[in-house]
C-alpha cells in the first residue's frame, strides 16, 4: 500500500521513524532514584531529578552499556567519545529547565534494521543515530480544577532515542520497523519495548511526493505515538491529509502534529516558526563520554543471537518455512521455547504444533508463552506420540486440548482415555469386514468405479474404532478389501 | 579577649591544643565581633550563633577526648551559595528567600568533619555575579575599610565581589577564615581589595556538589584568610575528589601547607606583558613591579612571558559566564522550592517568579546568555568564544614552559564607592580583567596583600599557578608575602 491513488496521479510515501526506548536499568540516566514504572507519584525521585540547588548528574554505567549494546545490535557504529548537551525549554514538568540529551555527537552512529515484510521479502531501513537523554515528569491536569501536579518519577529515566532514515515508503513497513526494533531490544534486554506502559513511543516523520519524484517534499512530525497500530493509522490519514493538500496546489508546512487517537485524525501542535529554540550547548557538568574500546569488545561478545540470524539458522537447521521462521523469532521466548520442542526432532512437525495449536490456544486464553499451560517438554512428548505411531496427528489434537485443559502429560491422557492408535492387523480387518458388508451398496459403487467413496469407508471404519486405527495401515488393508 | 579575633588560624589551633583558651571562648569572641560587624557591614545575610555555639561546645569536648580535627573549633564564615543542611541557602537571592536545604554541601560537609564552626551565611553578589557586592538581594556589603582621604573617609566602599560578605568578615576579624567561590575573580578581587588572602584552586579540585551553580565550567570553591598559611590550611580541608560531582578530579591533595615558607630560590615567575593595560592606574603597576622585585630579592628569576589572546579573556567569559548561567537558573521557576508569585497560567507564574525574584544584574546575565545561544548566534558568540578559551587555555601552557608561576595584578585599582560604576556594567566587568584569565584556562591563582595605594587601601598581587600545581603557588604566595609584610588592618575591626 505504499502507492496513494491521488485525483492527479500516485504519491509515494516517504516515512521515517524517531523511536524513544526507555533503557532497561535499575536507576536513572543521571541520579540513583528507581526507574521502575509506577509507583506513588513522586516516590522515585532524587534531588538530582527535582533540580534541587547544587545538585549535579552522575552518569550511570548501566545505561551506557545498555545503549552499546543497542548499537551493537543495531550493527551500528560505536563512538567512543560522545557529548551531552543541554536542550533548553520550561515546563514545569521538567525540573531543571533543560533535559539533558545528546545532540551534535551521539553514543551511537549510522547501523540498520532488516525488515520482514508480510510477503515473505526483506527491506534494509538504515538507522542514522541512537542517543541517550533523560525522559521528563509528567504534568497532571486530572487531579484539581484549577492547579496542575506533578508527578517526577519519570524524570530522569534514561531513553535511547533512536531515529531511522527516511527509509520506509509504507505504514505496513513502519509497523514492521516498530516490530523488529521491539524485537532486537527485548533479545537484547535493553528495553521491554512495553508500548501500553510508555517504555517505547514513537515519533513519525511523514512525507509525500509523486512517484519516480527524487526529491522529498516538506515533512511533518507526529509525536508520541504509543501503538504499532496507531502508528499505521497516523500514516494514513496524514499521508491522505498531504496528498489533498498538495492536489489543491497548496503548501504542506513543516510542522509538528499530534495523532488523535479518539478521532482518528492528525492535528496541528506548533509550526515550524512557533517551534522551541532549544539552546543547545554541551553540558558542562559532564565531561565528554568516553568509551573504553575493551568495554565494547566485551560487550559484543556477549551479545545473544539477534532475531535475524536466529530465522536464518531455523530455516537452514529445521527447513523452516521464510514465513514461520519469522514468526517464530518474533520474541525470543516463542524461539527458546520452539527450540525446545524441535530438538531432535521433526522441525516442521514441531514449528506446525508451536505456530499452530500452541498459539492458537494462547491466544485464546490470553496468555504469553511464557506463561503457557503446556511446556516445550511436555509438547515435545506428545509430537514424539505422534512419530511413533501411538497416536495419529488427529487424535493428538484433542489429546493437546486435553492438556491444555488439565496440564497433565500427553502419555497419561492417552493411557486414561484409552487412544492409543490401533495397529493390530485383525482388528482393524475386522473393522473393515463390518462396515464393507452393512454397506454393501457402496462396495458395489466403488467398485463400477465411484473411487471418490474411499473417503467415506475410511471415515466409517474410523468412527467404528474410535479415530484410533492407524490411518496408513487402514488405508493399506482397506485397499486391498475393496480391490476384493 | 578581643584579642583572640586577631589571631591567625594557625595560631589559634596552636593555642587551643595548649588549652590556653577554649573553642567554646573563641567562638564567643568571634560571635561578639560578629554581632558589631554585621551592624557595621551587612556581611551575613544568614547569622548562625545558636549553632556556632554548640559546634564550640561540640569542639572543646572532642578535645577533652583527644578527636580533633584540623580546624576543630575554628569560627568561620560560609559564603550563601553552599548548600547548609537546615540552614537557608539564599546565595543573595529573594527568589530562594525560603529555601532551607535539606543537604550539606560536600565542601562545608568536609570543613565540619575537621571540626570548623560556621558562624552564619555570609552576604555575595545575587548568585555571584558582580565585583561589589551591590547586586545582593539582602542589600550591600560595606567594607570594613574607608579611605586615608578626609573629603571621602566618610564614602561607604565596596568589598569587592561576589565573595564580599565573606571578605569583609574576614578582614573585619569576625570570621577566621570563610569560604568563596570563585568564578571570574570572585575569590581574588575581594580579597584584594580587603587587604586578605584568597585562593581559586584549580577547576576540579574542589567538589561543586551543593553548591549553587553559575557558570558550571568556571566555578570553584576556595578560601579567603588572613595569611597564606591559613589559606593553605583551609584549602587542605576543602578540597578532595567527589564522585558525585562529575568535574571533579581524582587527584591526591597534597598538604599545601608544608609548600610555605619555602625557599622561591630559582623558582620562575613569568611576567605576562598583555597585563600592561591601558587606563590602568599607575600605583597598580608599580605594586606589580614591586611584587616581582620582592621576589627576585627572594632569589626568584623574573622572566617575560606572553599571553596573546588574554585581552580577548573579559568578553569571552562575558559570553560562557552568562550562556551557562541562563540554563543554570532555569530551574528557579516557582515550582517545586522557593519563591512563587502566582499568575494566571504557568508562564504568567514563571514569568511573576522570576520577575520579582531574581535582580537586575542576574536578569541581564540571564538574557545576555540566552541570546548567545539562539539559534542564529549561537556560532557567532558561545561557539567562537569556546575557540578563543582553547586558544587562552593554550597561551598558558606555552608561558609554563619558561615559568613556574605568573605574576599580576589583581584587581585594577583599590576598593571603589558603593554606588560607583553602577550605571555602567561594563566598567563594573572591568574589575575581573585580570583575574577571568585563569578561570577560563581551569588554572589556580591566589591573590596575596601586598601594600597600600595612595589613598590607603589595600592592594593585592595575583600569582597563577599550572593546573593542580597550588603547591609552587602557596610557596610563592607565602614568599610574597614575606617580603610584603602587609600588615596594615582596616578601620573597624569587629
Amino acid at each position: 500500500m505504499s502507492i496513494v491513488q491521488g485525483t492527479t496521479g500516485p504519491w509515494e510515501m516517504v516515512i521515517g521513524l524517531e523511536v524513544h526506548a526507555q533503557v532497561t536499568s535499575e536507576a536513572k540516566l543521571f541520579s540513583g532514584a528507581s526507574a521502575a514504572f509506577g509507583g506513588a507519584p513522586n516516590a522515585h525521585v532524587s534531588l538530582v531529578d527535582a533540580a534541587f540547588p547544587g545538585m549535579l548528574p552522575v552518569i550511570n554505567g548501566t545505561c551506557v552499556e545498555q545503549a552499546v549494546r543497542t548499537g551493537l545490535g543495531l550493527k551500528a557504529q560505536i563512538n567512543l567519545t560522545s557529548v551531552f548537551d543541554r536542550k533548553n525549554y520550561f515546563y514545569a514538568d521538567l525540573p531543571s529547565g533543560y533535559q539533558i540529551s545528546q545532540y551534535l555527537q551521539p553514543i551511537v552512529g549510522k547501523g540498520e534494521i532488516l525488515l520482514d515484510l508480510a510477503d515473505g521479502s526483506t527491506r534494509t531501513v538504515g538507522i542514522t543515530r541512537l542517543h541517550l537523554e533523560q525522559d521528563a515528569g509528567k504534568s497532571m491536569h486530572d487531579q484539581s480544577p484549577t492547579e496542575t501536579y506533578v508527578d517526577l518519577n519519570r524524570s530522569g529515566v534514561a531513553l535511547m532515542e533512536i531515529v531511522s532514515e527516511p527509509d520506509m515508503r509504507s505504514g505496513e513497513e513502519a509497523a514492521a520497523y516498530l516490530k523488529k526494533l521491539r524485537a532486537i531490544l527485548r533479545y537484547l534486554g535493553t528495553c521491554d519495548g512495553n508500548m501500553e506502559e510508555g517504555s517505547m513511543r514513537a515519533d513519525v516523520n511523514l512525507s509525500m511526493r509523486r512517484v519516480g519524484d527524487p526529491k522529498l517534499g516538506t515533512r511533518c512530525e507526529i509525536k508520541n505515538v504509543n501503538s504499532i497500530r496507531f502508528v499505521m493509522q497516523a500514516i494514513e490519514y496524514e499521508a491522505q491529509r498531504q496528498v489533498e493538500i498538495l492536489e489543491s496546489g497548496g503548501t504542506v508546512h513543516q510542522e509538528t502534529r499530534l495523532w488523535d487517537t479518539g478521532k482518528g485524525v492528525t492535528r496541528s501542535m506548533r509550526s515550524k516558526e512557533e517551534a522551541h529554540d532549544y539552546r543547545y550547548f554541551p553540558d558542562p557538568d559532564l565531561l565528554p563520554l568516553k568509551l573504553d574500546p575493551a568495554m565494547v569488545e566485551k560487550i559484543k561478545a556477549t551479545l545473544p543471537e539477534l532475531p535475524d540470524e536466529k530465522r536464518a539458522r531455523f530455516i537452514r537447521d529445521f527447513g523452516l518455512k521464510a514465513y514461520d521462521a519469522s514468526v517464530l523469532v518474533a520474541e525470543r521466548a516463542s524461539a527458546d521455547f520452539y527450540e525446545k520442542v524441535a530438538k531432535g526432532r521433526d522441525g516442521k512437525l514441531a514449528a506446525n504444533w508451536v505456530t499452530g495449536e500452541l498459539f492458537g490456544a494462547l491466544n485464546r486464553l490470553g496468555k504469553g508463552i511464557e506463561s503457557s499451560p503446556v511446556s516445550a517438554e511436555a509438547l515435545g512428548s506428545l509430537i514424539d506420540l505422534i512419530a511413533d505411531a501411538t497416536i495419529s496427528n488427529r487424535i493428538a489434537k484433542d489429546v493437546f486440548e486435553a492438556m491444555i485443559e488439565t496440564g497433565k502429560p500427553a502419555s497419561a491422557i492417552v493411557e486414561e482415555k484409552g487412544l492409543r492408535q490401533v495397529t493390530d492387523t485383525g482388528a482393524i480387518e475386522a473393522a473393515i469386514d463390518q462396515i464393507l458388508a452393512a454397506n454393501a451398496d457402496k462396495v458395489a459403487e466403488y467398485r463400477s468405479g465411484k473411487d471418490k467413496l474411499f473417503g467415506f469407508f475410511v471415515g466409517q471404519v474410523m468412527k467404528a474404532t474410535g479415530g484410533k486405527a492407524n490411518p496408513a495401515m487402514l488405508n493399506d488393508l482397506l485397499g486391498k478389501k475393496l480391490k476384493g | 579577649m578581643t584579642q583572640l579575633t586577631h589571631l591567625s588560624i594557625t595560631e589559634a589551633v596552636t593555642r587551643l591544643a595548649k588549652k590556653e583558651f577554649s573553642a567554646v571562648e573563641l567562638t564567643a569572641a568571634h560571635i561578639k565581633a560578629a554581632e558589631r560587624g554585621q551592624a557595621e557591614t551587612n556581611a551575613f545575610i544568614t547569622t548562625t550563633f545558636d549553632l556556632a555555639q554548640e559546634q564550640a561546645k561540640a569542639s572543646d569536648a572532642r578535645r577533652a577526648a583527644g578527636t580533633v580535627g584540623a580546624l576543630d573549633g575554628i569560627p568561620l564564615g560560609m559564603k550563601d551559595l553552599y548548600c547548609t543542611k537546615g540552614v537557608r541557602t539564599t546565595a543573595a537571592s529573594r527568589i530562594l528567600d525560603n529555601f532551607v536545604p535539606t543537604y550539606e554541601s560536600t565542601v562545608s560537609q568536609k570543613l565540619f568533619d575537621a571540626g570548623a564552626v560556621m558562624l552564619g551565611k555570609t552576604n555575595l553578589d545575587e548568585f555571584a555575579m558582580g565585583s561589589s557586592n551591590t547586586t545582593s538581594g539582602y542589600g550591600n556589603v560595606v567594607s570594613p575599610w574607608s579611605g586615608a582621604e578626609p573629603s571621602k573617609a566618610a564614602r561607604k566602599l565596596v568589598p569587592g565581589g561576589s565573595s564580599g560578605g565573606s571578605a569583609a568578615a574576614v578582614a573585619g576579624r569576625f570570621a577566621m577564615a570563610a569560604t568563596g567561590t570563585d568564578t571570574g575573580g570572585s575569590i581574588r578581587q575581594p580579597a584584594s581589595v580587603t587587604g586578605i588572602v584568597g585562593v581559586r584552586p584549580t577547576y576540579g579540585r574542589c567538589s561543586r556538589w551543593g553548591i549553587i551553580a553559575y557558570a558550571s565550567s568556571l566555578d570553584q570553591a576556595g578560601p579567603l584568610a588572613r595569611t597564606v598559611d591559613d589559606a593553605a590550611l583551609m584549602l587542605r580541608t576543602m578540597a578532595g575528589f567527589d564522585p558525585k560531582d562529575s568535574t571533579s578530579v581524582n587527584q591526591p591533595v597534597p598538604d599545601f601547607t608544608t609548600a610555605t615558607g619555602q625557599s622561591v630560590k630559582g623558582l620562575r615567575i613569568g611576567i605576562p606583558r598583555e597585563y600592561r593595560i591601558d587606563g590602568i592606574p599607575a600605583e597598580t603597576n608599580a605594586l606589580w613591579d614591586k611584587g616581582a622585585a620582592m621576589l627576585r630579592d627572594a632569589g626568584a628569576e623574573v622572566v617575560e612571558v606572553s599571553l596573546p589572546h588574554a585581552k580577548y579573556a573579559l568578553p569571552v567569559y562575558y559570553i560562557i559566564a552568562p550562556a551557562e548561567a541562563s540554563s543554570n537558573l532555569a530551574r528557579y521557576d516557582g515550582v517545586r522550592f522557593g519563591v512563587r508569585v502566582p499568575g494566571d497560567n504557568l508562564i504568567s507564574m514563571y514569568e511573576n517568579t522570576r520577575g520579582a525574584g531574581f535582580g537586575k544584574e542576574t536578569r541581564r546575565r540571564i538574557l545576555i546568555g540566552t541570546y548567545v545561544l539562539s539559534a542564529g548566534y549561537y556560532d557567532a558568540y558561545y561557539l567562537k568564544a569556546q575557540k578563543v578559551r582553547r586558544c587562552i587555555r593554550n597561551d598558558f601552557e606555552e608561558a609554563f614552559k619558561s615559568c613556574d608561576v605568573i605574576l599580576t595584578p589583581t584587581a585594577p585599582s583599590t576598593a571603589f564607592a558603593i554606588g560607583e560604576k553602577q550605571d555602567d556594567p561594563i566598567q563594573m566587568y572591568l574589575e575581573d580583567v585580570f583575574t577571568v584569565t585563569l578561570n577560563l584556562a581551569g588554572l589556580p591563582g591566589i591573590s596575596v596583600p601586598v601594600g597600600l595605594g595612595a589613598n590607603g587601601l589595600p592592594m593585592g598581587l595575583q600569582m597563577i599557578g599550572r593546573a593542580f600545581d597550588e603547591m609552587t603557588l602557596f610557596k610563592a604566595a607565602s614568599a610574597l608575602e614575606k617580603a610584603a609584610g602587609f600588615t596594615a588592618t582596616p578601620p573597624f575591626m569587629g
